[in-house]
């Protein structure tokens, strides 16, 4: 709420992303928002946004009238299901907030799983996040109204203050510069709301709090720690010689913020978006799938004619064309023509890669097989296919092609028998010509490899623990080099460190299983696929 | 708004370099500019429009004619009135359609008065200057094709109703975008003349200082533009000086070895990335105020010349830009 009144005073924080289903929590919050707020849909229209002939009415007053767009005067935009809007929509909210004429945007993000999220570009541009879902009706309250405002431009700091802010960013591993600026206008307008010409410590832990705390990558701790690892104790304070004081006051304001799932959420942030080269995942098709706005075009086989766009670019030019021929009636030329567009998903395979030598077997091979029969489960609902592959001894095979069958799958696996050498080569191998295969058919593959990582087989078949190694990074390369999207999970007792760094060549994520029973599991690799 | 001042960004040194050569000799073609979100990538180029110098055109003339013989039959000027105006720059916005793009028949003429009028688009305003395309890599196909066949041939072609236009259109491309949410196709790296990848700086102290500055330019704007509006000024006067000097600057024999050897070094496809880095090179040493251009005006820009033009080895897991600056090394010692 206070962040909702920040943004009357200073438009220039630019929005706030809220998090919540629907609710009385939400309502309760909206019920501050300015009335005349205007709202927006994820499936709106550039001529509603920006404005454009309308063109009815034109033909009705035989005179220009346009449409005034939704953007065209300045003031707080409300932009529902947030979560849903696509990349050209938030590019094209994100210029109209660079251009700084006074827009804010309240995004409210309806995603009910982790990863269904406001696209990241918009939310890099909001100064505020929150997340209401562990809120209850009766933990909100109102706010005292307020007294008079001091203007911005004259609200002073201390100098001191800019270097508190950047280096708590840098401690909570937030990497881009938007971050601190907002913190500083966040405090600002916080100075201004209590009449103050100057801005004080608490100003500035409270506006650490609202503008840091959801874009923190990690937990803030004494040494840049990876972000995967596990969260410290929250109750053990870490503090450090190297802050003083008043950072270590600010970073505590931020913890006090920070997500309890930040771990879950991070393994879900690294789900990739849809890439845009070689086996797309969202290609365009004709037939199936969301309808993308019509385009002008020829009508070869199998493309459809979106009639009302056609009638709509041919009505401006009847009287010009009635002149030129001395034909009545409606006049449509070639060039008029509108050709509907759809978005057509591709479909997901997931290429289980499992390892099945001795030493993984005596391990975890049951519990990953458990991970990967849940996985199945859903994958049905989800429309994927699965192959399997799993190597042994000296070789690899492909236990089973692409398939949509559960009941093949779960009978193979069931059956998978473990001992021998760890030939990991050797199966990403088998596991990446399957997706190269699956790629050209249209599919949009992914590898998940389960394995304890110690890999001694070499790809020519020799127990060379090495040269195994090497040859196992050699393939992630390759896989990594065609945008195949990868999961490793680390099967093994003790965490990996070389399944790490293989992971982070494949730039997969990396799940080890110690922490994990099967159902964990099968929720972090969905999280991590990023349905 | 006024735009943040070119010369008041911190860091980002091979950005702002980038920007500069191709502002000092247009012909090397745009820049293309990737990196993460907050690296100040859009602030770049929107301050690179308030920095350019202004050049001369013919009043009203919807392409910026530098003559009046030049001016389009189909805009209708009565004046042949001459004016400076600031170089254009004009944005790209994702979605924009095609009609918007390369201009249309004017709807408010045929509708009202039945008249064929032809209404120019982005790229007639884009003529002699830069088009901006923010998230380039995420802009739609029928548009990029669009696009590089304009680049391609200078020249805008409209056919529709029975009206027939052609006008010029020459400008620099300058795209920005994350390349983490799509390639680019081969074709349209191409169109770059130079790359560059801006990344978020590390240290405290430079962070701190962005803060500030950004802090300052909000709040106390009069005084920040200020403050640097001579440093902004003092580029402009330089990049004009070596414009001048670029036409008097030998090329010696040597060096145009050098640049041949290093292409062939690195593979890069097709002459063009050896003429971008030929002219890079030059223009480097005009800004620089040497008289000859020498290898280590070479050494400087090869990086952004032909970051971008090198097939992927999928192998080799150092950025493409350091399997440059690699090469540079072992060939040019």
């Amino acid at each position: 709420m206070l962040a909702l009144e920040l943004l009357a005073i200073d438009p220039g924080l630019g929005g706030i992303a809220i998090r919540a289903r629907a609710g009385p929590v939400r309502d309760r919050l909206m019920a501050h928002i300015d009335p005349t707020a205007r709202r927006l849909h994820p499936a709106i229209s550039d001529e509603a946004l920006f404005g454009g002939l309308d063109l009815s009415a034109t033909l009705e007053a035989q005179q220009l009238i346009m449409q005034r767009g939704l953007l065209a005067d300045p003031g707080p935009l409300i932009l529902g299901m947030a979560e849903r809007a696509g990349p050209a929509l938030a590019a094209r909210l994100a210029l109209t907030l660079d251009r700084a004429v006074g827009h804010t945007l309240i995004a409210l993000d309806e995603g009910a799983e982790p990863d269904e999220r406001l696209n990241p570009k918009l939310a890099e541009r909001l100064a505020f996040g929150v997340d209401l879902s562990d809120v209850t009706i009766h933990d909100t309250d109102r706010l005292p109204p307020l007294g008079p405002k001091t203007p911005l431009a004259l609200v002073q700091y201390d100098p001191q203050m800019i270097d508190q802010i950047v280096t708590v960013a840098s401690h909570l591993g937030i990497d881009s510069l938007r971050a601190p600026v907002f913190a500083l206008r966040a405090a600002r307008a916080l100075a201004a709301r209590s009449d103050r010409k100057m801005i004080i410590d608490d100003d500035l832990e409270m506006a650490c709090a609202l503008t840091l705390a959801h874009r923190a990558t990690r937990l803030p701790e004494p040494a840049p720690a990876a972000p995967e690892a596990p969260p410290p104790d929250p109750t053990d304070q870490a503090s450090q010689d190297s802050l003083d004081l008043p950072q270590e006051l600010l970073l505590d304001a931020v913890r006090a913020l920070l997500p309890d799932n930040l771990l879950d959420r991070l393994t879900a942030a690294k789900a990739r978006q849809g890439r845009g080269s070689g086996t797309g995942a969202a290609r365009k098709g004709n037939r199936r799938g969301r309808p993308l706005p019509s385009r002008a075009g020829r009508l070869n086989d199998g493309a459809r004619i979106d009639l009302i766009a056609t009638l709509r670019a041919a009505a401006p030019w009847q009287t010009i064309r009635r002149r030129s021929s001395a034909s009545d009636g409606l006049q449509i030329r070639p060039a008029d023509i509108r050709i509907k567009r759809f978005e057509e998903k591709s479909d997901r395979l997931l290429i289980f890669t499992v390892d099945a030598s001795g030493s993984s077997a005596v391990t975890r091979l049951a519990e990953a097989k458990g991970a990967i029969e849940l996985l199945l489960a859903q994958a049905y609902a989800r429309r994927d296919h699965v192959a399997l592959v799993s190597f042994r001894g000296t070789t690899s095979e492909l236990l089973l092609p692409p398939t949509r069958s559960l009941v093949q799958t779960k009978r193979r696996l069931a059956a998978l028998p473990g001992g021998g050498g760890t030939p990991l080569a050797a199966g990403m191998m088998t596991a990446f010509e399957q997706a190269n295969q699956a790629g050209r058919r249209g599919l949009t593959p992914t590898l998940i490899i389960l394995t304890d990582g110690r890999a001694n087989i070499a790809l020519d078949g020799n127990a060379d623990r090495k040269q195994a190694a090497t040859d196992a990074q050699q393939v992630a390369r390759r896989v990594r080099a065609h945008h195949c999207d990868a999961l490793v999970i680390d099967t093994g007792n003790r965490p990996e460190p070389a399944l790490r760094n293989l992971a982070q060549t494949l730039d997969a994520a990396y799940l080890p299983l110690p922490r994990a029973d099967a159902h964990r599991l099968s929720q972090s690799v969905a999280a991590s696929l990023g349905d | 708004m006024t735009p943040f001042p070119f010369s008041a960004i911190v860091g980002q040194d091979e950005m702002k370099q980038a920007m500069i050569l191709t502002a000092i000799d247009g012909s090397i073609g745009g820049v293309l500019v990737f990196g993460d979100r907050g690296t100040g990538k859009s602030t770049a180029v929107r301050a690179l429009a308030a920095l350019l110098p202004p050049i001369k055109a013919i009043k009203g003339c919807p392409v910026n004619s530098e003559k009046a013989a030049l001016v389009p039959d189909w805009a209708g000027l009565t004046t042949k009135r001459g004016h400076t105006r600031p170089t254009p720059v004009v944005d790209l916005p994702l979605g924009a359609t095609e009609d918007r793009v390369t201009g249309a028949l004017d709807i408010e003429k045929a509708l009202t008065k039945g008249e064929k009028a032809f209404q120019p688009g982005l790229l007639a305003q884009a003529n002699r200057g830069y088009l901006y395309i923010d998230e380039v890599n995420l802009l739609e196909d029928h548009i990029v094709d669009l696009l590089l066949d304009v680049a391609q041939s200078g020249e805008n072609v409209v056919e529709r109703e029975g009206l027939s236009i052609r006008h010029p259109a020459r400008f620099v491309l300058v795209g920005s975008g994350n390349p983490e949410e799509g390639e680019l196709r081969p074709q349209l790296l191409d169109r770059f003349g130079l790359s560059v990848e801006v990344t978020s700086p590390k240290d405290i102290d430079t962070r701190v200082e962005v803060v500030k500055r950004r802090d300052a330019f909000e709040n106390d704007n009069a005084a920040f533009m200020l403050r640097w509006q001579a440093e902004d000024a003092a580029i402009r006067d330089r990049i004009l000086t070596a414009r001048k000097t670029l036409g008097k600057l030998k090329t010696p024999e040597k060096t145009m070895r050098d640049v041949a050897e290093l292409c062939l070094a690195l593979g890069s496809d097709g002459l063009r990335g050896e003429l971008t880095l030929l002219k890079a090179a030059r223009a480097y040493a005009a800004w620089r105020n040497d008289t000859a251009l020498t290898r280590a005006h070479v050494r400087s820009v090869a990086p952004m010349a032909l970051r971008h033009r090198l097939r992927r080895d999928p192998l080799d897991e150092a950025g493409s830009g350091t399997r440059v600056a690699r090469t540079v090394e072992e060939i040019l010692g």
